[in-house]
């Protein structure tokens, strides 16, 4: 009975700094609609900033201080971010402001590398809070008390603001018709800067509050950034008391799980969150998003017509010479080139999804992945020979997706790719936390190809095949009826469906397509390896895709490929640097404000303004 | 006291005001008539700067507002009542009212809370109620007083009369009266020829989204075949 007292203690102190993160989340999208992917940074740079102060401010008081500083200084962090980053782009697609935001998130994890280097961070304990106390002869931490205690007044003075003051009912006007207020004469510009900066001090005080528990470091951004998805999700985008219900479950259950179930902890909020979701879709105490404000506005889009004479020939030639390339080349270029197009498949893949079906997943490293795990497991346990592995990579890769895709697809916009993402997460805590079966973080080696295809020229030729083979057959699905039913349904749900197409059925069917096709890739990767790792499975290969793919540009079918072959060729060269995430952060804000067309697309437009291609409207 | 000249506004490629001009003057009350699809709606959105007109200008008070911001346009005096009513349903009545408020402004009525129930007394009991909990006609009600509570010096009425009980659209009709006496100014757009005749001074019909016809509301009753040939009575 004290252990279990003691367990509810704990799990209701560490959702402290989980709701108070997460209720800063739920404020912004409530009224800029602006899923801040950056949030967990902000977080991070709250603890980090907290250790700052607590070095110079002495005692209790210096303490407690620090908290709070750290809360308002993080708070102005975040009013620069929206002033420079989010402004241009509240217009623009949501698409386009989620990777905006991760370009927040590269930057923020350079910067605090480069102000506070790489050694993680003990957090110094509370003065006045150091000890235990007993509670039916088990140890509970004072702090943990604290903590207990504090959270009520935090979302006491959070209901308080929005419930009785002019700015909470501004904010919550604004929640629901954010054009009606500015009519009104209220600037909203202001006012989604101030919600920025109460939303992003929340996290900062999260993050400075959790410090004698949890410390500070570079990790920390991207850990809690799935925790704070499924508590979103489960009480619901935008309500507050739904935050905290659910970031208590959430605590109370992870501290369950590591004592009973230690190998799962992670995977058991995915597990409640599903099961949630099955019930109330939009969580405990969400309202129905009411979708379309935002949706893919800018630009009308082009046709995408099959290839034309003159790009046949062009790609043509392309290939022709990547056949010579082992006659001229050396092996590090054979390398390097596997190693891009097996990325350019797996960009592809996702463009497939994005593009074509307007299905923003962002745990598509889930399918890579999972296939390039799925060919490991086989090697290692079964002694699977590769050309079975590399037929059965996709299927297990396009298996994940159908069941992933089959609950996320239940949900649509932020809350769909906050699932995809939570999602990509699950796989990835089970393979890191089941170590005795996927080798944890000591990954799976020794899988290598089979003796005819060992050598780097034939496998070159292999994954060429395949590869070219897989965006071929991509490209081929999107001019295929299936492809036009996935637009159809990408463009008006209601329309296509009253021309017969079951929607979900095909958004399903496609999602599954482009999984298996990541796992392919996956495969091959992991032959190519001849290892595997975690980190295939993580946010960060998922984001890889995502930028590549709009790097290249969303709206062009050549985009994945393009912006995957311009990625992974520059990485090998931009990862030299040692704040290479500063500058790639930077190059992705830069183009979402500057050129949201992509690479691919932005060079379609010069080429037609100088007239060297035909414009599609007078072709 | 507002010039709008020779604007053309758009929804994306469709062309919808074509050189739209007329003027409002100060204290008189314009009705703005047309059938649907005419382009009063957009005319009213334009003077907002919600929709902003591709060319020509639009001046009140003087100042120039083209592709000013809106929550600026509203600053200088301009009250916007939308046609859909747009009223924060999750907020109470008390709370949408808060949201309309602001500073007093010279030669315009400061409006407060008390005189906004006086003049709707419907609103008055219902003062602690959500906006989703209010009558159709109440919503209206609610509408007008939010953005009296900016004190306006101009206010746009987008059909007032639309979709509510006949009853109320006489309480309609003596409220936009008793603004005109109160030194307010109205434009406001209608297709109920009856509902325009009992409130307006001026009369302009659009169609196709120009201005084809401007005089005085005694001038449009006698001439029927203006009437017959531009609304669909
Ligand atoms: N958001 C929009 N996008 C595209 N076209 C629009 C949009 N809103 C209005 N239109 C078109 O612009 C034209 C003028 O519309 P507007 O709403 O101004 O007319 P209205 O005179 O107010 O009509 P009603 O009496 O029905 O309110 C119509 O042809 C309409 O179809
Ligand atoms: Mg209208």
């Amino acid at each position: 009975m004290g252990l279990f007292i003691a367990q509810i203690l704990t799990g209701l102190a560490n959702a402290s700094a989980l709701f108070m993160v997460a209720s800063g989340l739920s404020l912004i999208f409530g009224v800029t609609r602006i899923v801040n992917f950056a949030h967990g940074s902000f977080y991070m740079l709250g603890a980090y900033v907290g250790y700052s102060f607590m070095q110079i401010l002495p005692g209790a008081f210096g303490f407690w201080a620090s908290i709070l500083l750290a809360g308002l200084v993080v708070g102005i962090i975040g009013i620069i971010v929206e002033i420079l980053v989010l402004r241009p782009v509240y217009k623009a697609p949501e698409l386009f402001q989620l990777v905006a935001t991760f370009g927040v998130i590269l930057v923020i994890q350079d910067l605090t590398l480069l102000v506070w280097g790489a050694d993680d961070f003990l957090g110094p304990r509370a003065p006045g809070l150091k000890g235990i106390i007993r509670i039916m002869g088990e140890p509970v931490p004072k702090y943990d008390l604290a903590l207990i205690a504090l959270t009520p007044f935090v979302a006491f003075a959070l209901w308080w603001l929005i419930t009785k003051t002019r700015t909470g009912i501004l904010v919550r006007a604004a929640t629901q018709d954010r054009e009606m207020v500015g009519a009104l004469g209220v600037n909203q510009a202001w006012l989604f800067t101030g919600v920025f900066f109460l939303g992003c001090a929340l996290a900062g005080l999260g993050g400075a509050v959790q410090l004698p528990k949890g410390g500070a470091d570079l990790l920390m951004d991207f850990n809690i950034l799935s925790a704070i998805f499924v508590v979103v999700v489960i009480g619901g985008m935008g309500s507050l008391p739904g935050a905290y219900v659910a970031a208590v479950l959430i605590s109370v259950l992870n501290v369950f799980g590591v004592n009973y179930l230690p190998q799962s902890t992670l995977a058991l909020m995915f597990v409640v969150m599903v099961v949630v979701l099955i019930f109330r879709p939009f969580g405990l105490f969400g309202r129905e998003e009411v979708a379309g404000e935002h949706g893919q506005v800018g630009e009308p889009e082009r046709p995408i017509k099959p290839a034309g004479q003159s790009a046949r020939m062009i790609v043509m030639f392309g290939l022709f010479l990547m056949a010579l390339l082992p006659i001229v080349g050396d092996s590090f270029i054979l390398v390097l080139i596997t190693d891009i197009a097996i990325f350019c498949l797996f960009a592809a893949s996702l463009h497939f999804l994005l593009g074509l079906g307007g299905l923003v997943s962002f745990g598509h490293a889930a399918y890579f992945g999972g296939g390039a795990y799925a060919a490991a497991l086989l090697v290692t346990y079964a002694g699977t020979p590769m050309e079975l592995a590399l037929i059965l990579a996709p299927l297990a890769a396009g298996l994940t997706a159908i069941i992933f895709g089959w609950v996320c697809l239940r949900l649509t916009g932020v809350y769909f790719a906050m699932l995809t993402l939570a999602f990509a997460q699950l796989l990835w805590s089970l393979v890191f936390q089941w170590g005795d079966f996927t080798g944890g973080d000591d990954g799976l080696v020794d899988i290598w190809p089979s003796d005819w295809a060992s050598g780097t020229t034939t496998f070159y030729y292999l994954s060429m095949v395949l590869c070219v083979g897989g965006i071929i057959l991509l490209r081929h699905t999107a001019h295929s009826p299936f492809g036009y039913a996935l637009r159809a349904a990408r463009d008006s749900q209601r329309q296509a469906e009253s021309t017969g197409i079951h929607t979900k059925h095909v958004q399903l069917v496609a999602f599954g397509f482009a999984g298996a096709m990541a796992g392919i890739a996956g495969g091959l990767f992991v032959f190519s390896k001849g290892s595997i790792f975690p980190n295939e499975l993580e946010i960060a290969r998922s984001f890889d895709a995502l930028i590549v793919v709009f790097l290249g540009g969303v709206k062009t079918l050549a985009g994945g490929v393009v912006g995957g072959a311009a990625l992974e060729g520059a990485k090998d060269y931009i990862t030299r640097f040692e704040y290479w995430r500063l500058l790639l952060g930077l190059l992705i804000i830069f183009v979402v404000i500057v050129a949201p067309d992509g690479i691919a697309g932005t060079l379609r437009k010069w080429a037609e303004k100088i007239g060297f291609m035909k414009r599609e409207d007078q072709a | 006291m507002l010039e709008i000249k020779g604007i053309n506004s758009f929804y994306g490629k469709a062309h919808v005001l074509r050189d739209l001009s007329f003027d409002v003057e100060r204290g008189q009350v314009v009705a703005l008539l047309g059938r649907n699809g005419a382009g009063k709606t957009t005319t009213m959105k334009s003077v907002m700067q919600l929709v902003v007109p591709e060319s020509g200008s639009v001046t009140f008070q003087g100042v120039e507002i083209t592709r000013m911001a809106p929550h600026k346009v509203a600053k200088m005096g301009l009250g916007y009542v939308p046609e859909e009513r747009r009223i924060f349903t999750d907020l109470t009545v008390m709370e949408n009212l808060e949201v309309g408020r602001q500073p007093a402004r010279a030669q315009a009525v400061t409006w407060n809370e008390d005189m906004l129930f006086d003049m709707f007394p419907n609103l008055a009991e219902r003062r602690t109620n959500r906006g989703k909990e209010l009558s159709g006609g109440e919503q209206q009600m609610l509408t007008i007083a939010r953005t009296l509570m900016g004190n306006p010096s101009l206010i746009l009425l987008d059909e007032p009369s639309e979709g509510i009980a006949p009853v109320i659209v006489e309480e309609m009709a003596r409220v936009i009266l008793k603004l005109k006496t109160e030194g307010l100014t109205v434009l406001l757009s209608e297709q109920n020829l009856h509902f325009a005749q009992a409130v307006a001074d001026r009369v302009v019909i659009v169609e196709s989204g120009s201005a084809k016809y401007q005089g005085t509301m005694a001038e449009l009753n006698a001439n029927p075949e203006i009437r017959d040939t531009y609304l669909s009575v």
